[in-house]
Parts: structure tokens; C-alpha cells; sequence
């Protein structure tokens, strides 16, 4: 069920061959739940589209990268008193009918983060070699730091309630945003639960991670997560909050 | 040595040139402007002081004076590029935070007009 209010976030680049139809079938399942389509300067038709499927934009001036987008979308929802926000891809990977159990997840226990992950029978992630490897790799990196080892910690599919908003409005990473955002929550002393969903194939168009940009990715991301380590005392950074 | 102290006293001379030049065609911000001036002036008063430089480096143990030069010059470069790193942290983190704001408010204003519209 989905109570309170809610909003559904969906981060788009360059998503034309997908975002309608993922807005559409958002609609269809769940008619109730606004839904955000946070646009980042898309060079193709994706802002028309989603308009025309029913989405209301949000559009950000220039390229700021996924974690912007999604920190904006935070920072929107808590402007405008959501009391939670699910945000899912724009490329039809994840089942909307999945929403509400992430959901039950966020009230039945009270976590502040509910992460949607590729369950058993999805069948593996279909990606490269390096991208595999890259995860793996995280998961051995974020058990003793997390006390436990996430199952799929790069997934898009997340629900957060209003404790969560608050603190990513102030503390959010710029470019990929999944794994360091769960160093963040624990630095806050804050819990994550998974629920396992249907991971699909991307509808149309490719995965912005291409090889290269994973050696790339487990870089920063790596650098992301020893960053918030030495910020141990969870103080926001100096400067514009 | 003595003209690679000349050669430095020339470029910091040409750097600093440079930098009042930029100031004056507003190419450089005055604040922005300080630690090329205040470097270029250490280069400068540093090629022309040997016997300071020929202690510094007895003292660090080297032979070769132009050595220790050479390490001061990188030294004074590593700490004006640092302060660049964090002056450019600081305007992206402005940055961000100003294009959230300005996405979101559009999101609003558009979100009035729809309202007003559907009025009678
Ligand atoms: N706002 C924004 N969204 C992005 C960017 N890159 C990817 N996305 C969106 O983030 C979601 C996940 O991206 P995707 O390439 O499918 O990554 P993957 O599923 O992890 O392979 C999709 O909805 C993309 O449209 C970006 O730079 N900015
Ligand atoms: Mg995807």
C-alpha cells in the first residue's frame, strides 16, 4: 500500500526509447504516485516524451551528473513535505510492481533506505567482465564497514524516508551516488534493508557504464567511500549546504 | 647557478607582468590574484639572495644548490595549485547547489502556472 505521501523520482539522460513507457507503466500500476522525471539536459527527445506519458520534469540547467539529479530530486521532496521518495531507473530495469513492497519495507521497519536488488531469479547482471568484478569488489570493501555485505550495491531501485532525505539533501556524492550513499546513511548510525525484486533488461539504448568508465567508476567510487570514513564525525562540509 | 638565478629572476619577473597585465584586462579577480603575485614575488626576492639560498640547502645537506632552488620553486607552485583545487571545490559546490535551486524553483513556478490556469 502505498500511504503518506510519496514521490516517484526516475533520473533520466538520454533515456527517449524507454522514459514513456516506464512512465507509463508506473501510472498504470500505481495511478496514485506522483511522478518526477529529473531530466539532465538530455540532448534527445526524453523530456517531451516523459511530459507526454504524464510525468511532471524537473529540469536542471546544465549536466550535473546522476548523484546531482537524484540529490535534487531529494531536496525537491523534502521542500515540498514528501514523506518518502522511491526513485527508479528510466530505462524499464525495474518493476514498478515491486514499489509497494519496498515500501511495506520503509514502514514495517523502520529503516531510513530499502534497496530493490536483482533477486535469484533475475538471473545475473548483464554486464561486462570489469563491471562485475568492480562489484564484487565493493561488496568485500563495504562488509566491515557496513557490518554486512550488500547484496547488489550499485542497484537504482531505493526507497528512503524523511530521516534520509534530510541528511542527503545536505550530504549527497555528485556522479555515482549508490554505494557511497549507504557509507553516508552509516556514518548517521542509519539501516538499510534489501528486498529482492524482478531485474529486467534495459528497454532501449545502452548502460551509461561502459567498460572503460568502470575502471573509472571503482576509482572514484573507492576514493568516495574513504572520503566518508575520515568524515567520521558526520559533519557536513563547509560551504553552501 | 648563477644563470639559473637570472633565468628565475626573469620568469618570475614575466609572471608577474603577466598577472598585473590579467588584473588590468579583468581577466584575473583581484582576490584570485594574490597567491600568483605573492609567489612570484618569493621567486623573485629568492633569485636574488644566494647566500640565503646556499644556507638553505647546507642546511638540508645538499651539494648543489640548485637543487634546493628547484625544490622551493615546486614547493611554492604545489601550494598555489592546492589553493586553486580548493577555490574550484568551493565554486563547484556553489555551483551545484545553485542549479538545484534554480531547477527546483522552476519546477515551482511552472507547478503556479498550471495551477492558475486550471482556475476558471
Ligand atoms: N540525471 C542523470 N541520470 C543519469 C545519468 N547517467 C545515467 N542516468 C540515469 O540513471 C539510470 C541508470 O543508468 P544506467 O545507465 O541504466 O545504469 P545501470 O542500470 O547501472 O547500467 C537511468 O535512468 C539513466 O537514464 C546522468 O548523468 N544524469
Ligand atoms: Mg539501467
Amino acid at each position: 500500500m502505498i500511504t503518506g505521501r510519496t514521490l516517484l523520482i526516475i533520473p533520466a539522460y538520454n533515456e527517449e526509447g524507454a522514459i514513456a513507457s516506464v512512465v507509463r507503466e508506473v501510472r498504470e500500476t500505481l495511478p496514485d504516485l506522483p511522478i518526477l522525471v529529473i531530466d539532465d539536459c538530455s540532448t534527445d527527445s526524453t523530456i517531451d516524451q516523459a511530459r507526454m506519458a504524464g510525468a511532471r520534469i524537473l529540469q536542471v540547467p546544465f549536466h550535473l551528473g546522476l548523484g546531482g539529479c537524484v540529490q535534487a530530486g531529494y531536496r525537491l521532496a523534502h521542500e515540498f513535505g514528501y514523506d518518502q521518495v522511491v526513485r527508479i531507473d528510466g530505462d524499464g530495469q525495474h518493476d514498478p510492481r515491486d514499489i509497494p513492497r519496498l515500501l511495506d519495507t520503509l514502514a514495517r521497519t523502520g529503516c531510513e533506505m530499502v534497496i530493490g536488488v536483482r533477486s535469484k531469479e533475475s538471473g545475473g547482471l548483464q554486464t561486462h567482465l570489469i563491471r562485475r568484478i568492480g562489484i564484487h569488489f565493493f561488496r568485500l570493501i563495504l562488509r566491515p564497514i557496513l557490518g554486512r555485505s550488500p547484496s547488489d550495491p550499485t542497484s537504482g531501485f531505493v526507497a528512503v524516508n524523511r530521516r534520509a532525505l534530510e541528511v542527503f539533501g545536505r550530504s549527497f556524492p555528485l556522479e555515482y551516488p549508490e554505494i557511497e550513499t549507504l557509507v553516508v546513511l552509516q556514518r548517521r548510525r542509519f539501516r538499510f534493508e534489501e528486498v529482492p525484486c524482478r531485474m529486467r533488461r534495459r528497454m532501449a539504448g545502452r548502460s551509461t557504464i561502459t567498460a572503460l568508465k568502470s575502471v573509472y567508476y571503482v576509482i572514484h567510487v573507492l576514493l568516495g567511500v574513504f572520503v566518508n570514513i575520515l568524515r567520521f564525525d558526520g559533519r557536513p562540509r563547509k560551504g553552501p549546504a | 647557478m648563477e644563470r639559473l638565478l637570472d633565468a628565475l629572476a626573469i620568469l618570475s619577473l614575466a609572471l608577474l607582468v603577466i598577472v598585473l597585465r590579467s588584473l588590468r584586462r579583468e581577466h584575473i579577480r583581484v582576490e584570485h590574484s594574490v597567491s600568483w603575485l605573492a609567489a612570484s614575488v618569493a621567486l623573485l626576492a629568492l633569485s636574488r639572495s644566494r647566500a640565503l639560498l646556499e644556507r638553505f640547502s647546507a642546511w638540508l645537506g645538499l651539494h648543489d644548490a640548485s637543487v634546493a632552488l628547484i625544490a622551493i620553486i615546486l614547493v611554492v607552485f604545489l601550494g598555489v595549485f592546492y589553493r586553486y583545487s580548493r577555490i574550484v571545490s568551493g565554486l563547484k559546490d556553489m555551483n551545484i547547489t545553485l542549479t538545484q535551486r534554480v531547477a527546483i524553483l522552476e519546477h515551482k513556478l511552472q507547478r503556479q502556472h498550471e495551477e492558475a490556469q486550471d482556475k476558471p
